[in-house]
């Protein structure tokens, strides 16, 4: 231990200061939003608050799983169309391609001389792609591709991320305080959302897949033969729900036969926007600008059909179907629907941030009210008070004016703690508080030790001054190996622990560590300071 | 004030036998509890399933809210006080999961609105969690147990002795054991927090146990000739002080929380109780014992004895 008591002192007076300039936006400007702006002018001094847990603040906590399989089949599925195209294309008669389990492809050639053809071409388009069979039989050639095993990885993990990121596109488009969107595991999302002003909304938004489809609404057959099972090949029935657009109340579902060859995605649009139409009672609809590829696009199918129905598809279900009266050039299109406002500017979002490229599951969610989380940190703030309280109280009675010197040390530690969390920025959780109540009793075991040693020597005959050297050096190592144990329980805790767990973790892992600053640095300091000062003749211990 | 006056000597060693008779018997109620409950009693953290946390602005008694659910089709819900003896608070648990949880929570609360009066219930809490999850956390915390004991395994036995690390550990494991048992005899559901809590448990008693050590490995050095069974006596009378005032300071405020902390950290706390009081016997009549129960069954000069020697 440093010998100068002077720069003993120096040193704790720095520590609590820095402790108290890290509290001070949390507890006298109440909340970073108020900080004053000389203190912001400052720079180096904090603005950030000390973090509430989701359980102390309210809001909402999810885990989202992202359903890989489907999206490799839809990428799949969308590669036979591919290849049949090229097939068609070049003119390579074949039977079949389809998809083979998920992860690859079936092709069939009906003239075996052009299978170099198709291997080139796939060797150059789709790289990832490996031959697992091939046989030629009956004059037909049949290979089998499948995604090589490293390239699957790498899909799946762009695929979590994409996921991810059009999430926190959504999300941020809500402009919520601090939302927190990070992957967890392998391929699982975790979502924080703090305060619950539009919980519901981000729900519906995040599950939203929001795929945009444009197509045809086919005129050829009969929609009421459709319905009654003979569905034409190459064509579907999809629904438009129709609602009230004041109430949003559901009035009917509307069947419609559309042709299945999807013309244009989402993919090309740039902006969408929610606009009243200034016609009638003022409808609420969505407007979309293209880029350049879009623009081409939509002008060639506009040109293409006019006087068929074009059919606006968000996730199988039909939001509008009008008549293209015009070739549309310009690059900008409208979506009209029977909608209430509030699903316009969601499906405004949804088309800006992008499609989600596969659907999701919720694996976990957790939603705490605003009023309960003011009930716990209430309830466990006056807990805390009361049991440090009692502690304090005991050890004064148990140890005399000792007592008091390790209650002012357990006074310091509970400011540098929270001091130290709000400095690292780490989150204060309901069982954080419970870590801190625990931290109370285990904080003064340090000085309880030291004490218990300081009376052996006493008893010995010694004077007080080296009873006090006598007594600290004895309990040090004890409370070095007593404390680190007690440590690595922590830190497993911390490196196992979700939310409240984690937070738990920090706490008393923060604690442990300034519970040995302040009870062995700072109460040691205390009574060098007293006794060095003062002739004392007998200690109270 | 003095709790033990110096020179105490209870014979803590001499009585082991008994203590290990209280302990093997507390362990079997455990055990046997946790058997036949088929293992202990998890929460939707664990086992999945859907919770949600209503409050009510009268009081509304537990059949009302019952009869609600019934209703709505939901035979299987449980329901409960959210903490004894308040009429307006309950947990509803539903174990079925395929059914949205936002959906399942605005048809509760909806339909409730329609028995109780528009505005008279608040959703406090809405939780929702997949069997995958479940299974997932449940196996990470059996591995946050499992590393933590071998992280104090090695740790103490490089600090001390192996045999040491046995006797804690073998402590720990006692402790954490009861505290499960308890849960498991009240039929108390075990959540993510209560593995945290048995965790901390573990961590508490061990600092417990090795204090004592401590004092074991000092004594050892100083009286050579005193057989280790003596000097262990004496070195838990020694510490005997300092044992019940921090386990009684911890237990202070870990009480606190338990009677004021609010009912979400209440089990939290009772996990923590349980876990300090057995811990606080387990350090005077386990951990040193089995040091001894080791040295009898493998007798040989210990690595500390050897020491003892040297030291001369």
């Amino acid at each position: 231990m440093i010998k100068d008591l002077n720069i003993r002192i120096a040193i704790i007076v720095v520590v609590v200061l820095v402790s108290v300039v890290y509290l001070t936006p949390t507890f006298f400007f109440d909340g970073g939003g108020k900080v004053p702006d000389f203190w912001k002018k400052a720079k180096i001094l904090p603005t950030k608050t000390l973090n509430r847990g989701l359980d102390l603040e309210g809001g909402m906590h999810m885990l989202l799983g992202v359903d890989l399989e489907e999206s490799l089949i839809n990428t799949m599925d969308r590669m036979t169309v591919e290849i049949k195209t090229y097939l068609d294309k070049e003119e390579i008669p074949y039977r079949h391609v389809e998809r083979h389990g998920t992860d690859g492809i079936r092709i069939v050639l009906t003239d075996p001389e052009k299978q170099d053809d198709l291997k080139a071409y796939i060797n150059k388009t789709y790289r990832f792609f490996e031959i697992v069979e091939t046989s030629t039989l009956g004059g037909e050639f049949e290979v089998t591709y499948k995604y090589r095993e490293k390239d699957l990885l790498a899909f799946k993990d762009r695929t979590v991320d994409q996921t991810l990121e059009t999430i926190r596109n959504r999300v941020d488009e809500l402009g919520l305080a601090e939302p927190e969107i990070v992957r967890q595991g392998d391929y699982d999302i975790l979502v924080q959302l703090p305060g619950l002003a539009d919980a519901e909304k981000a729900k519906s938004l995040i599950k939203k897949v929001a795929l945009l489809e444009f197509k045809l609404v086919d005129d050829k057959n009969d929609l009421a033969e459709a319905l009654k099972g003979n569905v034409p090949e190459g064509s579907e029935i999809l629904y438009q729900k129709i609602k009230d657009r004041d109430t949003g109340e559901l009035l009917e579902t509307k069947p419609y036969l559309i042709e299945k060859k999807t013309l244009m995605t989402g993919e090309v649009i740039t902006d969408a926007n929610i606009s009243i139409s200034s016609s009638g009672r003022g409808y609420p609809h969505v407007a979309m600008n293209f880029d350049s590829r879009g623009e081409a696009l939509f002008e060639k199918i506009s040109g293409d059909n006019v006087g068929r129905n074009l059919a606006i598809i968000l996730d199988n279900s039909v939001y509008s179907a009008p008549v293209i009266k015009t070739k549309i050039s310009g690059g900008s299109a409208i979506i009209e629907g029977s909608f209430t406002k509030e699903e316009a500017s969601e499906l405004a979002i949804v088309l800006r941030a992008g499609a989600l490229p596969a659907k999701i599951t919720v694996h976990e969610e957790r939603t705490v009210g605003p009023s309960l989380g003011e009930d716990s940190i209430r309830k466990g703030f006056m807990a805390t008070l009361i049991g440090s309280a009692l502690v304090i109280i005991a050890m004064v009675l148990y140890y005399g004016a000792s007592g008091l010197v390790a209650d002012l040390a357990l006074f310091l530690n509970m400011i540098i703690i929270l001091a130290v969390m709000s400095a690292l920025q780490a989150t204060l959780t309901l069982p954080g508080i419970a870590g801190i109540a625990l931290t109370i009793g285990m904080a003064v075991d340090a000085n309880v030790l030291v004490f218990e040693r300081v009376r052996e020597e006493l008893r010995l005959g010694k004077t007080p001054r080296a009873a006090l050297e006598g007594g600290y050096s004895k309990a040090f190592l004890t409370i070095m190996d007593a404390n680190v144990t007690t440590l690595i329980a922590a830190l497993v805790l911390f490196q196992f622990g979700t939310g409240p767990v984690k937070g738990f973790a920090v706490t008393l892992s923060i604690g442990i560590l300034t519970s040995l600053f302040t009870a062995i640095f700072v109460s040691r300091t205390i009574f060098d300071l007293v006794t060095s000062r003062f002739r004392i003749k007998r200690l109270s211990v | 004030m003095e709790l033990i006056k110096p020179g105490t000597k209870i014979d803590f060693i001499g009585k082991r036998r008994y203590a290990y008779l209280f302990s093997l018997i507390l362990i079997a109620v455990s055990v046997g509890s946790l058997i036949l409950h088929g293992g202990p009693n998890y929460g939707i953290d664990f086992a999945g399933g859907s919770l949600i946390q209503v409050k009510f602005n009268k009081a509304v008694g537990i059949k009302d809210v019952k009869n609600v659910l019934l209703k709505m089709g939901l035979k299987e819900a449980i329901v409960q006080n959210f903490k004894e003896g308040e009429e307006n608070e309950y947990i509803i648990r539903v174990v079925r999961t395929e059914m949205d949880i936002t959906t399942l929570s605005e048809k509760v609360k909806e339909n409730m609105d329609k028995k109780f009066g528009f505005g008279s219930v608040d959703l406090r809490r809405v939780e929702m969690v997949g069997p995958k999850v479940g299974e997932d956390l449940k196996k990470k915390g059996l591995y946050a147990v499992l590393l933590a004991v071998v992280g104090i395994l090695i740790y103490v036995s490089v600090r001390f002795e192996f045999r040491y690390a046995l006797g804690a550990v073998i402590a720990l494991v006692h402790d954490a054991t009861i505290t499960l048992g308890a849960f498991s005899i009240l039929n108390l559901e075990v959540s993510l927090p209560i593995v945290a809590a048995i965790l901390t448990v573990i961590g508490y008693s061990i600092n417990d146990t090795i204090v004592v050590f401590d004092r074991v490995r000092e004594n050892m050095r100083k009286a050579r000739k005193t057989p280790e069974d003596e000097v262990m006596n004496e070195s838990i009378n020694e510490t005997l002080s300092r044992t019940i005032m921090t386990s009684g300071m911890t237990l202070l405020a870990v009480l606190a929380l338990y009677f004021f902390g609010g009912g979400v950290i209440h089990d939290f706390a009772f996990a923590l109780i349980v876990g300090i009081v057995i811990g606080t016997y387990s350090t005077i009549y386990i951990a040193s014992p089995v040091v001894l129960i080791w040295n009898k069954l493998f007798p040989q000069k210990s690595p500390l004895q050897k020491g003892r020697r040297k030291r001369r």
